[in-house]
């Protein structure tokens, strides 16, 4: 555990390094947070914590978030030589992978708490209702899990890609692309359904209802986590690593 | 190393080394560009596998116990390894918690490394900002950390300003000889393996040509002279090559360069220079360089 926090620990302060430097990342991260944290919260007004389907939402937030972080982890060592000099130190495979992954997933998280916190602030400043406007409680239970579970899909996936990627631009343009197949295929495929049984999905959504369908979803992305997880422990071979 | 042996696809990188490092010593492997040295270094670390033979580094076989023959060693590879965008003191603290050194230990040791290298001013500056040379000291120094039983550097030197290489060779070696490590330095800078190591292998190919200490390997070449003067010309220079023991004379700029015989004595050649309306200045005659060596051997396995 402390190898993995060890890891974990220079990832952030690169990255933190790297926000600090680069004045076109602070200006991305000012605007998610601006976005989902302020702008989104005001035009929703108390919907915001009302609609229980703005849970999904958070599963897919961290997608943008964590995938930018993790396409550095293994191919931007690799673009800047420092990877050869990590592998040949004492750190376990699993170590070096799995403190890549939490540095990203820590990072995505983290910042999706804070933005629902900030979206909580912003709803309730606007509605002056007198009353404290609060998420019910499979939203603040659900949000912050499904936005841990995409976190972890993100890093996950994103760590497989970058261990193969010769450069992190490579590595983050085929996260890009799989984020965006991620969320345009369902809703392509739902489209491409003939009418019945897009009527037929519609009338099972209302009856399971979308709190009936958190754990369910929330199953389907711990089991892909798992997986990807699996398949990241197995690509990871120093051997390879070094002849990359 | 025990027929050690490492092929890719049908280039054979490594072709059945059997070698010997003593410990305490520091141990040059000599080589020109693609001769195997940051293969081999690879294969003890580990993070190759043999493709036949086998190795023994620290006691652990290097095909089961990478890890514990990494946990023992520091290395400098053919890059220096460092995160440009942290300071010195973040990349050295880095892996002094990958080798698990407490909070007050680390920064004593940080201090005691970085000092006599002249960084520790620096400490807090961003690595991205500093010269070629910085960063090679710095990478000798995060080598160091640990107090490793054993050091790999991978030509350390190369890319530096011949300023820049004697300082650090001058700071490796105090370095070294303060730590006690056991050192297998790869370059194919002979005055940095003649002044640093205590012995030498030179590598062609793949294949060892030739191992033993430096005054050893130089001992086996040539003897050379340089008569300077005035006056010499073609038909001085044919007496001199007919002379027993003469191996190779060769007028340039002025001067005759000579090759002898291990035997051969220089005062009959002045003798008949002089004879001949030679006027000798200086005479200067000495076992060949280290160098000298290396490109012999590099000729002969051409």
């Amino acid at each position: 555990m402390g190898d993995v926090l060890t890891v974990a620990w220079k990832e952030w302060r690169e990255l933190l390094q790297l926000g600090g430097s680069h004045r076109g990342g602070r200006f991305s991260l000012v605007i998610l947070v601006g976005v989902f944290g302020v702008l989104l919260p005001l035009q929703s007004g108390a919907e915001w914590v009302q609609s229980p389907a703005t849970v999904y939402y958070w599963g897919w937030v961290p997608l943008m978030l964590v995938s930018g972080a993790v396409a550095d982890s293994f191919a931007g060592e690799r673009e800047r030589h420092t990877l050869e000099t990590l592998l040949a130190s004492r750190l376990p495979d699993r170590a070096i992978l799995l403190g890549k992954m939490a540095a990203a997933v820590a990072y995505g998280w983290g910042l999706v708490l804070a933005m629902l916190a900030l979206s909580l602030v912003t709803v309730n400043l606007s509605a002056r209702s007198g009353q404290v406007l609060m998420f019910p409680w499979r939203f603040a239970v659900g949000a912050p899990l499904m936005a841990l579970l995409g976190a972890g899909l993100a890093a996950t996936a994103g760590a497989l890609v970058s261990l193969r990627a010769q450069t992190v631009r490579q590595a983050a343009q085929t996260l890009n692309v799989g984020v965006l197949l991620l969320v345009f295929i369902p809703v392509l495929g739902v489209q491409a359904m003939p009418e019945a049984w897009q009527t037929q999905l519609g009338a099972w959504a209302l009856t399971v209802g979308v709190d009936g369908m958190l754990w369910p979803a929330a199953a389907v992305l711990a089991a892909l986590d798992l997986a990807l997880l699996a398949a990241a422990f197995a690509r990871f071979r120093r051997a390879r690593l070094v002849l990359d | 190393m025990e027929a050690l042996t490492r092929t890719f696809g049908s280039v054979r990188a490594l072709d059945g080394l059997d070698l010997d490092v003593p410990a305490g010593t520091v141990f040059g492997f000599l080589g020109p560009n693609g001769a195997g040295k940051t293969t081999t270094i690879r294969l003890l670390l580990g993070l190759l596998e043999p493709t036949s033979g086998r190795a023994t580094v620290l006691g652990f076989d290097t095909r089961d116990g990478g890890a514990e023959i990494r946990e023992r060693s520091g290395a400098l590879l053919e890059h220096h390894g460092l995160y440009e965008r942290l300071s010195a003191e973040e990349n050295l603290a880095f892996y002094a918690r990958v080798w698990r050194m407490g909070g007050a230990a680390r920064l004593d040791r940080i201090r005691e490394l970085l000092q006599p290298l002249g960084l520790w001013d620096r400490r807090r500056e961003p690595v991205g900002r500093w010269s070629r040379g910085m960063k090679q000291k710095l990478a000798v120094a995060r080598a160091l950390l640990h107090r490793p039983t054993l050091l790999f550097l991978d030509e350390p030197t190369a890319g530096l300003d011949p300023v820049a290489a004697a300082s650090l060779r001058d700071e490796l070696g105090a370095l070294v000889q303060r730590e006690g490590v056991t050192v297998f330095l790869t370059t194919h800078n002979l005055a940095e393996a003649e002044r640093l190591c205590g012995r030498v292998a030179v590598i062609k190919q793949g294949r060892l040509r030739a191992v033993g200490h430096p005054d050893e390997l130089k001992a086996r070449s040539a003897t050379r002279a340089e008569i300077s003067g005035r006056g010499f010309n073609e038909a001085m220079l044919s007496q001199v090559r007919a002379r027993p023991g003469v191996v190779r004379a060769e007028l340039q700029n002025g001067r005759i360069l000579l090759e002898l015989a291990e035997s051969a004595d220089t005062a009959p050649l002045v003798a008949l220079l002089v004879q001949g309306g030679g006027l000798v200045e200086e005479v200067r005659k000495d076992k060949g360089s280290l160098e000298d060596v290396f490109l012999t051997l590099m000729e002969e396995t051409r």
